[in-house]
């Protein structure tokens, strides 16, 4: 942590204030998990983290680390790219499992399927 | 060429990883990224992904940038949202006409990276796609939206 005094005034703000921007957003996002009421609302809140959280954090570990070292950093990139491209799975995972639950119960919540074939549990052990 | 190269993008993108998680230009990097793409190319080959052919790369460039200002956007809005503690959640159905699976994988990317929508479903035999909207006006202009600034571009690339 000590040689992180080496970092000029320059520099210093704007990584703190990226730090803190995405520190803030990961925070509501998070926060956004206990406020919104339902499960599909609850799917929206930590993407604010997986988006501008891991965005605005490694733009300030990219800036802190190419003036300490003074050479160009771009591997962060590779972290919210694969962030990115693997949060869907998980997402569409639970958004699916919720409907289908859902679906069986005849919540009012969700729309039926198009075709009219809703499923039912015995369709379900074909 | 096909024979060697049988996933091309794929060998540049694993060159390119790997030159950046080793965080060097040298000779050596670069052979051996070459050589790692191109033996993970030929892994793939066994594992028969879909082939797509991309084109219009200024498309693709154009359609980046609209989706990285939409992920800002929404970002904003969900934040206001969640601080206010009140919005109108729906789900909205949107007639999809993409049929290409990287296509739709990327669209699922986009759809989940931008905070407040979230791809619920999509149906192959309908080919509707269900997404959740956690503040919703109008569902009509939102498919609109999502037609218009996405899946079209999306579809000029990959078909």
């Amino acid at each position: 942590m000590t040689h992180l005094t080496d970092l000029p005034l320059w520099a210093a703000i704007p990584v703190c204030i990226l730090l803190l921007a995405g520190s803030a957003v990961t925070l509501v996002g998070s926060i956004g998990l206990i406020r919104l009421k339902t499960f599909y609302g609850r799917l929206h809140a930590p993407t604010l983290g997986s988006s501008a959280g891991t965005v605005l954090i490694c733009l300030a570990s990219m800036i802190t680390f190419a003036v300490l070292q003074n050479r160009w950093i771009f591997h962060e990139v590779l972290i919210i790219v694969f962030i990115v491209l693997t949060t869907p799975v998980t997402l569409m995972l639970l958004g699916q499992a919720a409907l289908y639950r859902d679906r069986i119960e005849d919540s009012e919540v969700v729309p039926r399927k198009a075709a009219g074939e809703t499923p039912s549990p015995s369709e379900a052990d074909i | 060429m096909r024979y060697w190269f049988p996933y091309p993008l794929l060998s540049v993108s694993l060159l390119l990883f790997w030159l950046l998680i080793n965080q060097s230009l040298s000779p050596g990097h670069i052979l051996l990224g070459v050589l790692l793409g191109i033996a993970f190319a030929w892994a793939m080959v066994n594992l028969q992904p879909q082939k797509t052919r991309m084109s219009h790369y200024g498309t693709a460039a154009r359609l980046v940038a609209h989706v990285a200002v939409d992920v800002f956007a929404s970002n904003i809005a969900v934040i206001g949202v969640i601080l206010r503690g009140r919005a109108k959640p729906g789900f909205v159905a949107i007639d999809i006409g993409l049929r290409d699976e990287n296509a739709l994988a990327f669209l699922a990317c986009i759809v989940t990276a931008t905070p407040g929508t979230a791809w619920v479903e999509f149906d192959r035999q309908t080919s509707v796609l269900l997404i959740h909207v956690l503040d919703l006006d109008d569902a009509h202009v939102l498919a609109e939206l999502i037609k218009s600034r996405y899946e079209t571009p999306l579809k000029e690339i990959f078909e």
